[in-house]
């Protein structure tokens, strides 16, 4: 959906989004690198599966939650990208836990 | 301009209210519940949800049967709200646990049952204490640290505030009249005759039921009865959306339908104030965390206060005025795990023009120094 | 855990953060800088530090934007904490909760400085939740942060000073959008005009904004956007398989496109002095809610204070000043100036801020937002992007007996999700206000609490 202008601001952060490798610019957020991957939906709601995309970009409407680095629903539009970062669409709620997790008590 | 004449008035439009005038309305009483407007002390927005048996009524008996009365009626209440409003109040009764963190608690809790089963006498009680390794196969993501869990078949939960919407739109449904934004500035009472003004108008009734929660502390006065209760604050946490997975609810965990967590619940002596402290919130947290640690990773997306409505002795207040009979007050803390009896028993009583003699440890004469004397 | 302590704490770090952070330091005080972003610029001049040769910003962001981050980066005695938020402010103590990218932290503070700034206003339109439908601030967030500009055919909709920027930007970027839908009245420049009164002066001295936007526009039109003016009753239209946005459509029109971006104006953003329960008036002339401030931006509590966007929409100009007048008063009331050495380094702040504010009435009046952007006249619009509530469940309720968006909310959860109702808040507002016949501020606003943002479980438990 959107594309990037290398001649202005090079792409140097390799991420991963939906599993797939993407080559962003520095200073990009991980809602940015979604947009420019063109994946079709960042998150389906919790309540009826629709699907979004990041709405504001500016923090103030939670649809741009994703799983980022296994941490879920993640307001992707305020986390800037580093290398290697993974990035998958938040499907419906969340679950309760990371499956192979560990928790002390 | 509404009709200004009606066969019970109802002052306060919470769950208490509510409740209530969903029954008298079912009763065939043409009533009218008067609420305050957007802003205000409302523990019915703040509850916690459970319907719950377990905690209550220690020493108490009468309200020990009470609260099993009322969690016998909840499935009948929420079937009939259903049918005639289409809401659903996610109503569930799959028992309920008590978590205990430590051998001390786990002790403290094993008399305290063994006492509440005594109280109940012929009622009897049914309850178990379940050890750590057991109560983790029951209920998946128990800390390891967790000493083990007190279990009644009694227990449940639902929605609060599907819970309110359901009963507004049943009573109006039903033919009821709901007034917001109409508080309560004036009033005139003879037996069986009373004169309530709210919003600008008059309105005449027989039948007068305080149920204000905190406002009624005030109000009571007004009609010969007494209403001594204070607020208690309660904080409580809501987390995201996660995909189902407890089982059964807990004194002070639960997921709901919807897949949050909830996190309560803080006893705090503070008056009339809503503020958020984050010690008490980090209190919730830290407690919460020891008994499900993967709850931990979960987000936060809400927290409030409410202040509860509560007696001196933390039981409820039921009680018709002696000296300007019609005049009822209703006082509780428990607003949704008593919803079914007050719609179902309460009301009736109410609409009878008498409560019943089992009713009478519930009146506020318990805290008169002179009878007790 | 570690408490520092601060004179100051600035919440924010757009222009009125900035310019606030620097005259306090300016006179000494210690002053703490707390911002959600990772670099300096607020909305205005976002990463400006990266992207200030970038030719599609040139102008204001490049030039004074660069220079006013430049010079708080390069000032002595600020603490400045990026990516970090406040959750909780206790106003008795002046202890702030913040979560940061090292975890939680607690700052005690003399004083606070809410620089918070503005959020696009909703534009509740039916299919306003597809992907492919976006605010026009976060397109124009995409240049500045990532160089990024749309693919394919590009609507924007809407109307504002903001909406002529962005297209003028797009284009320069290489990305000239296709057509712009004017959703401002037919005739409503005539009438902004004819206010009469004290309009010709503020027209005069904010002649020079106007002429920008006047060179803006032809920019734009050369660069082959068409335009549609008085456009009504916008849609965004789904696809056949209900997933994406194919085109818009208005009264008299439609077309597809791939990109839909709204823009109905900016709006103060008040969820954390609502949940600090300051108090707030209904701005009839922008219609929004503004919390109530002096003319040194102090609320009404004597701790906090509110500078820029977020104590009513000035634009950059008046929030660098706005911040500094604030700052001054902040240095007062702790006893390091004088209140006539305040008076004093005041004057120059407030001549440049009359100045700054002079076209304002004649903008407001010329983009106010028709009835249906506050209450959308389409019973089936989501209004609640996150509970999925539509407007006309939120009617049902408003007949049911919510006299407030407090109880709608917990009639129908509209407000209860993750944004906290920052989407919703004045839309459900607008539509009980209507469905009952009373005005909007009557309604009143929700009212939001701690956490301001999500915090988990675990960091809270290990404070």
């Amino acid at each position: 959906m959107f594309a990037q202008r290398p001649d202005i601001r090079p792409a140097t952060v390799d991420v991963f989004v939906a599993g797939q490798p993407v080559r962003v610019p520095e200073g990009a957020t991980a809602a940015a690198a979604v947009l420019l991957a063109g994946l079709p939906a960042i998150r389906e709601t919790p309540v009826t599966g629709s699907p979004r995309l990041p709405y504001c970009m500016m923090g103030v409407c939670f649809d741009c939650l994703a799983e980022i680095d296994g941490i879920a629903n993640r307001q992707s539009c305020t986390v800037a990208v580093r290398p290697g970062m993974r990035i998958e669409p938040q499907r419906g709620a969340r679950p309760a836990w990371r499956e192979g997790a560990v928790h002390e008590g | 301009m509404i009709r200004s004449s009606f066969d019970a008035i109802v002052i306060g439009g919470g769950l208490v209210g509510a409740a209530i005038a969903y029954g008298l309305q079912r009763q065939g009483l043409a009533t009218l519940l008067l609420d305050e407007g957007d802003i205000a002390f409302r523990a019915s927005r703040g509850n916690f949800g459970l319907v719950w048996v377990q905690s209550k009524g220690l020493g108490a008996p009468h309200y020990q049967r009470w609260t099993r009365g009322s969690a016998e009626e909840w499935p009948k209440l929420a079937a009939e709200l259903q049918q005639r409003t289409g809401i659903g109040t996610g109503l569930q009764q799959p028992g309920g646990v008590h978590i205990c963190l430590d051998e001390e608690e786990f002790a403290q809790r094993d008399a305290y049952m063994a006492q509440l089963r005594r109280e109940a006498g012929n009622l009897g009680l049914e309850y178990r204490m379940i050890r750590g390794a057991e109560a983790r196969d029951m209920l998946p993501g128990l800390g390891p640290g967790v000493a083990g869990v007190s279990w009644t078949p009694y227990d449940g939960h639902a929605s609060p505030l599907y819970l309110l919407r359901a009963l507004h739109t049943g009573f109006t449904g039903a033919g009821g009249t709901y007034r917001p934004d109409a508080r309560v500035d004036g009033a005139a009472c003879a037996p069986h005759d009373f004169r309530i003004d709210a919003a600008g108008q008059s309105f005449r009734s027989p039948r007068v039921v305080l149920a204000a929660g905190l406002g009624n502390a005030d109000l009571a006065p007004q009609f010969g009865l007494h209403a001594p209760v204070r607020p208690q604050r309660g904080q409580i946490l809501v987390t995201e959306r996660a995909r189902n997975l407890m089982l059964m609810p807990t004194t002070t965990i639960r997921q709901t339908e919807e897949g949050s967590l909830m996190l309560g619940d803080s006893k705090e002596e503070v008056g009339f104030d809503l503020g958020q402290t984050p010690e008490a919130m980090k209190m919730i947290a830290n407690r919460a965390v020891r008994a499900f640690p993967w709850v931990a990773d979960l987000n936060i997306v809400r927290a409030w206060s409410a202040l509860r409505v509560m007696a001196p002795d933390g039981l409820p207040i039921y009680d018709q005025s002696l000296r300007y009979p019609g005049a009822f007050t209703a006082n509780c803390h428990s607003g949704v795990t008593l919803a079914g009896i007050h719609a179902n028993r309460l009301a009736p009583m109410i609409a009878a023009g008498q409560l019943e003699p089992d009713m009478a440890p519930f009146s506020a004469e318990r805290f008169d120094v002179r009878s007790a004397a | 855990m570690r408490a520092d302590m601060a004179d100051l704490a600035i919440i924010g770090a757009g222009p009125a953060g900035m310019s606030a952070a620097l005259e306090a330091a300016g006179l000494g005080l210690s002053v703490a800088v707390i911002d959600e972003q990772p670099a300096p610029g607020g909305q205005v001049f976002r990463a400006v530090e990266a992207a200030a040769a970038d030719p599609a910003l040139t102008g204001e962001y490049a030039a004074e934007g660069a220079a006013l981050a430049r010079r708080f980066r390069a000032m002595p005695g600020i603490d400045y904490r990026p990516d970090t938020t406040l959750w909780h402010a206790d106003l008795e103590s002046g202890a702030l909760s913040l979560r940061g990218p090292h975890g939680t932290a607690l700052l005690r503070a003399k004083r606070l400085l809410l620089a918070t700034g503005a959020q696009e206003r909703p534009v509740p339109v039916p299919g306003w939740t597809l992907p492919g439908v976006m605010g026009a601030g976060a397109a124009q967030i995409l240049l500045k942060q990532a160089g990024a500009v749309p693919k394919g055919r590009v609507v924007l909709a809407g109307q504002g000073p903001l909406l002529w920027l962005l297209a003028v930007q797009l284009a320069r970027a290489g990305a000239p959008p296709a057509l712009l839908l004017e959703t401002s009245a037919p005739g409503a420049l005539g009438r902004a005009l004819r206010a009469g009164g004290p309009m010709g002066r503020q027209l005069w001295n904010g002649r020079a904004m106007l002429g920008k936007g006047a060179l803006m526009m032809l920019e734009a039109r050369r660069a082959g956007m068409k335009i549609v003016r008085g456009a009504r009753r916008l849609r965004a239209q789904a696809s056949a398989d209900g997933a994406r946005l194919r085109g818009v459509s208005w009264e008299g029109g439609s077309t597809d496109c791939d990109l839909l971006l709204l823009h109905e104006g900016v709006i103060p953003s008040t969820h954390i002095t609502r949940a600090m329960g300051l108090d707030h008036q209904w701005d009839a002339a922008q219609l929004c809610w503004r919390p109530a401030l002096d003319g040194w931006g102090a609320t009404s509590h004597g701790l906090v204070a509110v500078a820029g966007d977020g104590g009513g929409i000035g634009g950059w100009q008046a929030a660098v000043r706005g911040g500094a007048l604030a700052a001054l008063d902040a240095a007062h009331r702790l006893g390091r100036i004088t209140a006539g050495e305040r008076d004093r380094r005041a004057a120059d702040h407030r001549h440049a801020l009359s100045a700054a504010l002079a076209l304002r009435p004649f903008l407001d009046r010329l983009y106010a937002p028709a009835p249906e952007v506050l209450a959308p006249r389409d019973d089936s619009t989501i209004v609640c992007r996150c509970e999925e509530i539509t407007a006309g469940e939120v009617r049902q309720a408003a007949r049911l007996g919510a006299t407030g968006p407090n109880q709608a909310k917990a009639y129908l959860r509209a407000g209860m999700g993750p944004c906290q109702g920052r989407m919703c808040g004045t839309t459900v507002a607008s539509l009980i206000a209507e469905t009952r016949g009373i005005p909007v501020e009557q309604a009143g606003a929700l009212r939001p609490r701690a956490p301001y943002k999500p915090i988990t479980v675990g960091e809270l438990a290990e404070l």
